[in-house]
């Protein structure tokens, strides 16, 4: 399921990334400082951490709804929203524990909003599937698979417009390539050229269906070709990998306006949702493989300890600490408040959330 | 098996009925044939008939009650033998269909309410679609509201609005005129002094409306606002008549007979009837149907309404013999005794305020008639006869008639035949 | 005050609106070089040039997602759907984004876009491009629905809308565009959201409407006052969400007999839910039930005989009014 390659459809120059150690030796990492690389680490331990905790949570049944856990996936969003500059933006889809932490999101109200409770990051208004932090330029969180998107292509076009220089990250997952709104975006995107980059997390099934039964085609990636855009294709369980070729198409986007597909190949150790049978469409040993050879964060530990940035004692203390921050996060959440029955008519309008600017008359609510 | 028996259905246009008295008690022993009660129905008080031989077991529906057509009124079986009260029951069929519909299925239905306080239970039910009492009354909200503030208590008031349906206007009109009209009498003089000073015309109060006057409302309002009148009048000169009344009337005087002026008039109308047949019809929305006989109906005048009992085939009877049936009608008429076959079915109508000094009114059809003659009283007064003017008797005739049916070259054909006739009156003899 | 047609009115609106506010766009299909379907948006490209005229591919998911996603970060874009019958294919982004976003961010973000274009029958282009879908709209709360009948309110309406930092939805109807009416050239005169206008003064019937419905009931109004002597008073509600319904309800309990009047399928309208607020909060004041004229219930007919009738149109309005004053 891996595939290599960096298209010239578009005027990508052609970028070698296949070797971890170029990859390490990329600019955009070689230039990490030791602390740089260290909080790349934590971050991914934290996510995971975090995520374990909340399957927990929801296993008490502390949680509601869905759970759909990034785990296994971590080096991609922690990866990805490392390079972003303070014009750049990020919107993802329902898988976004990841991405939320990744962009600076804070434990506390993520979990929160995972227990629905007012302190949680949409006020326990969203939910798990739908965390936003504008003030991070983290656009959510989008339930609808594909339907994020064209919201990004949006953010990409507001950005060009402004003329500012910048980039939107619209993440989606393989099972969202099949969405006729997400080929709008690319002909749109492509049409226009606008500083976006449509990164497709390939963990290989779309929910329970793998990419060879859903998808058709060589790749996902190279259907960009059909709208002359740049594509790119890498490992999503070499943190090292992703930035540097994500950097490029970044660059691409933030210097000369131009869009990319890039399909970052990974894996998740859980169900589709922690809710739903994981068995029935791959095998214990698939996974366990996985774990013991792709694991991003134990790759990039390893290769923190040859780098001499690591310890194993520093290594336990940020598990411990992501561990610590975790149940915090847990604790926070439990003794938070629920939102009250007047809450539910809040944040819907921003006219009767700022009462003294509103201009409109007559009801907006009805009963 | 003790026969259940029910509220029977008395009129076309009756859908519940009041147990007025129970003519039997319980345990009375009866045949068939018997009156058991008596029941008013929108139109009349009528005896309630035993079908069976037995004993009166069980009453279900006591004196007073309004009664849904189907529900069980008593049972008649072997001495001794236990009735069960037929189970808890849905509510009268408020909205009951179409008048000519024989109900189906006179499943147990229930007694609508049994008022045990009012001596004589006067409610409005009366056709398909009014109400009993106990019932829905349907009322408009702001015509709800209206009456609270205006302190007109909506059972008394008939609906306007669809389906009977009490509105705005209702209430107002109701408020306007608390009071029915003063029955007689007391008619003050004026004597120049300050009205105020004699006070009110009468007791203010509020009289529910009968179950006739409820039927009158309908179906005039209904009359008045879905037919297109029309009205034509003519005079006829009455000196024949009346002088052939008189000297019949002193032949037979001997004999018991007095024909009135509506006997001759009654006679007459069969007779212009028989001449311009295309009066003696009714609508019938799609189609119009003419009648083979002319069965004229006349209205009586009661102390809370009026009733039109019928005279069949008058073109076939002789005055005497309609002038003793119209007698008998009218007696049972105010005795409120007629039977509703008496007075359901007439073709044509003939109402007469003669006899009270109207010299001319346009009366309103009576459904489904096509056609209503308006007669007024008999007027002295200058006429021109051979170029002379002399004094001479006429009366004035007015037809209103339903232009739906009847254009006006019609109408006019009936009433030119009608003056024909009355004023050769010997020719009605023949 | 001049006289223009409600296109121009909106054009207007647009050309004010683009020139006040940098971050107010245009976009939608043949918005620029062909001038707009309808011609509404006719000499805005040159006037304002490509970055703020935008023709977009016939796509609408994509380019009204894009709008939205833009609205995120500031940008005010008005997007021009050539019919809104179109919003089928535009939904998730139009009634889970616009519509959500805001209240899923536990009010973080806001999205003020403007979607507007044609809602209407009547001009015999069969069902698929006859959809009034103002109910359904309506029915997601953190929209705001506006529908306007005349060239003032049309003009007036907009820039409030342009102006408004939630997702404004504008329904315009192809065969009002070249109805003529005094319009404004004050580039500050605003009609706020969530105002009636009452029409026509009268004091047997109401009739609550919207849209080309207005034009309609008007007539029908004029024909019951010069025949049946009976007086209407025509409530254009001009948006739906607000909803004006004081002003509603101030007619209501002066006539006593209500008509809603819409251009809409019936089951589960914008009329039923006025049915139902009138009688909760008027139920008192009601002289006979809540009466309502609606589109007939069938996808739009294109036979354009009988399309009239599946419509509303004055004989209907007529008959229908003076069945509510029975």
């Amino acid at each position: 399921m891996s595939k290599k390659a960096v298209s010239t459809a578009g005027p990508t120059e052609e970028a070698n990334v296949s070797c971890p150690a170029q990859n390490a030796q990329a600019p955009i990492n070689a230039l990490l400082s030791k602390e740089e690389r260290i909080e790349l680490h934590r971050k991914m331990v934290r996510i995971r951490r975090f995520e374990e905790r909340s399957l927990r949570a929801y296993q008490a049944k502390k949680i509601g709804g869905f759970l759909h856990l990034y785990i296994g996936q971590e080096a991609v969003a922690v990866g990805c929203c490392s390079l972003m500059g303070k014009n750049d933006h990020v919107i993802t889809a329902y898988r976004d524990h990841g991405h939320a932490i990744a962009v600076g999101m804070d434990t506390k109200a993520l979990m929160a909003e995972l227990y629905g409770k007012i302190t949680g990051c949409s006020k326990g208004k969203g939910g798990s599937m739908h965390y936003f932090a504008p003030s991070l330029n983290y656009w959510g969180g989008h339930g609808i698979v594909g339907g994020q998107i064209p919201l990004g292509t949006g953010l990409a076009y507001a950005v060009k417009y402004k003329k500012l220089k910048g980039a939107a990250m619209a993440f989606m997952g393989d099972g969202a390539v099949n969405q006729g709104a997400v080929h709008e975006a690319y002909n749109l995107a492509a049409l226009w050229n606008l500083p976006v980059i449509f990164v497709v997390e390939n963990n290989g099934y779309s929910m329970g269906t793998s990419q060879a039964r859903s998808s058709a085609g060589p790749g996902l990636a190279q259907r960009a070709e059909a709208y002359g855009m740049n594509w790119g294709t890498c490992f999503g369980h070499d943190i090292y990998e992703v930035r540097a070729t994500m950097d490029k198409f970044l660059t691409l986007a933030r210097e000369k306006n131009q869009p990319s597909v890039v399909e970052i190949d990974t894996y998740r150790y859980r169900g589709h949702s922690v809710a739903d049978p994981d068995k029935t469409y791959r095998t214990r040993e698939e996974i366990e493989e996985y774990r013991r050879t792709k694991d991003p964060i134990q790759l990039f530990q390893n290769a923190l300890l040859a780098e001499g940035v690591l310890t194993e004692a520093r290594i336990e203390q940020i598990d411990a600490e992501a561990k610590a921050e975790a149940d915090l996060a847990a604790d926070f959440a439990e003794a938070s408040p629920f939102p009250t029955a007047e809450d539910i008519q809040k944040d819907v309008y921003w006219e009767t959330d700022n009462p003294a600017q509103r201009a409109s008359k007559g009801r907006l609510f009805f009963d | 098996m003790a026969n259940i028996i029910e509220m029977p259905k008395l009129s076309d246009t009756m859908t519940v009925g009041t147990l007025v008295k129970w003519l039997k008690k319980e345990g009375d022993s009866v045949k068939s044939g018997d009156m058991l009660a008596e029941v008013e129905t929108d139109k009349a008080t009528m005896e309630l008939e035993c079908f069976f031989d037995g004993t009166l077991l069980k009453i279900f529906s006591p004196a007073g009650s309004q009664v849904a057509i189907g529900a069980p009124l008593c049972a008649v079986g072997k001495p001794g033998e236990v009735v069960e009260a037929p189970a808890g029951q849905p509510a009268a069929p408020a909205a009951a269909p179409a008048s000519k519909e024989e109900p189906k299925a006179p499943a147990p239905a229930p007694v609508v309410t049994a008022p045990t306080h009012a001596p004589a239970p006067v409610a409005a039910s009366v056709s398909e679609q009014s109400r009993a009492v106990g019932e829905r009354i349907k009322i408009s909200p702001l015509a709800k509201k209206l009456a609270d503030e205006k302190g007109v208590d909506p059972s008394t008031v008939t609906g306007s609005g669809p389906g009977g349906r009490i509105v705005r206007a209702d209430i107002e009109a109701a408020a306007k005129n608390p009071k029915p009209a003063a029955k007689s009498g007391g008619g003050a003089t004026f004597t120049g002094g300050a009205i105020g000073a004699k006070g009110p015309v009468q007791i203010e109060r509020a009289v529910p409306v009968s179950t006739m006057r409820g039927v009158i409302a309908k179906r005039l309002l209904e009359s008045k606002t879905t037919i297109p009148h029309f009205y034509l009048e003519i005079e006829v000169d009455a000196e024949p008549l009346l002088a052939l009344r008189e000297q019949l009337n002193k032949g037979l005087a001997d004999a018991g007979v007095k024909l009135s002026v509506n006997d001759f008039i009654l006679k007459a109308s069969a007779e212009a009837l028989r001449k311009v047949p295309d009066v003696n019809a009714s609508w019938h929305g799609t189609e119009i149907r003419y009648h083979a006989a002319a069965n004229v109906s006349f209205a009586v005048a009661l102390p809370d309404g009026l009733i039109t009992p019928v005279v069949f085939n008058a073109h076939e009877k002789s005055v005497f013999q309609i002038s003793t049936e119209a007698k008998s009608l009218g007696k049972k008429a105010k005795d409120k005794k007629l039977q509703p076959a008496e007075f359901t079915g007439g073709t044509f109508c003939v109402s007469n305020l003669g006899m009270m000094g109207i010299p001319k009114f346009l009366p309103i059809i009576n459904p489904p008639n096509a056609a209503i003659l308006g007669v007024g009283t008999t007027v002295t007064k200058p006429v021109v006869k051979n170029g002379q003017i002399v004094v001479g008797q006429t009366l004035t005739l007015t037809l209103s008639a339903d232009h739906r049916v009847v254009d006006g070259a019609v109408g006019a054909q009936f009433l030119g035949a009608l003056k024909s006739v009355l004023e050769t009156p010997a020719l009605l003899l023949v | 005050m001049p006289v223009i047609t409600y296109r121009e009115a909106i054009r207007a609106a647009l050309a004010e609106e683009i020139a006040r506010d940098e971050n107010v766009v245009l976009m939608g299909e043949e918005v620029a070089q062909f001038h707009g379907a309808y011609k509404v948006s006719e000499g805005l490209l040159e006037k304002f040039g490509p970055d703020r005229i935008v023709d977009t591919p016939i796509s609408e998911a994509g380019f009204i997602g894009m709008g939205v996603g833009a609205s995120m970060l500031g940008i005010r874009p008005v997007m021009e759907l050539m019919f809104w019958s179109f919003y089928s294919v535009a939904f998730d982004q139009i009634l889970n984004n616009a519509a959500n976003v805001r209240y899923m961010s536990g009010g973080l973000i806001n999205c003020p876009i403007v979607i507007r274009g044609p809602a209407n029958g009547g001009t015999n282009v069969g069902a698929t491009h006859s959809h009034t879908p103002e109910n359904v709209l309506a029915n997601h709360p953190g929209v705001k629905v506006i529908v306007p009948a005349t060239a003032a309110d049309a003009k007036g309406l907009l820039k409030s809308a342009i102006r408004d930092n939630d997702p404004c939805f504008f329904l315009e109807n192809t065969i009002l565009y070249g109805e003529k009416g005094e319009v404004s050239d004050d580039p500050e005169l605003l009609i706020p959201l969530g105002v009636a206008d009452v029409k026509r003064q009268g004091s047997d019937l109401t009739i609550v409407t919207y849209g080309r419905c207005v034009l309609h009931s008007l007539a029908a109004a004029a024909i019951l006052e010069k025949e049946h002597d009976i007086s209407v008073e025509v409530v254009d509600l001009r948006t739906i969400r607000p909803l004006d319904f004081d002003t509603v309800l101030a007619s209501v309990k002066k006539t006593h007999r209500v008509l809603v009047v819409e251009e809409q399928k019936p089951f589960a309208s914008v009329g039923s839910q006025l049915a139902y607020l009138i009688q909760r909060e008027a139920f008192d004041e009601l002289d006979g039930p809540i009466h309502r004229l609606a589109t007939i219930d069938a996808p739009a007919i294109y036979s354009p005989p009988v399309e009239v009738e599946q419509l509303p149109n004055p004989q209907r309005v007529l008959k229908a009014a003076l069945a509510a004053l029975a």
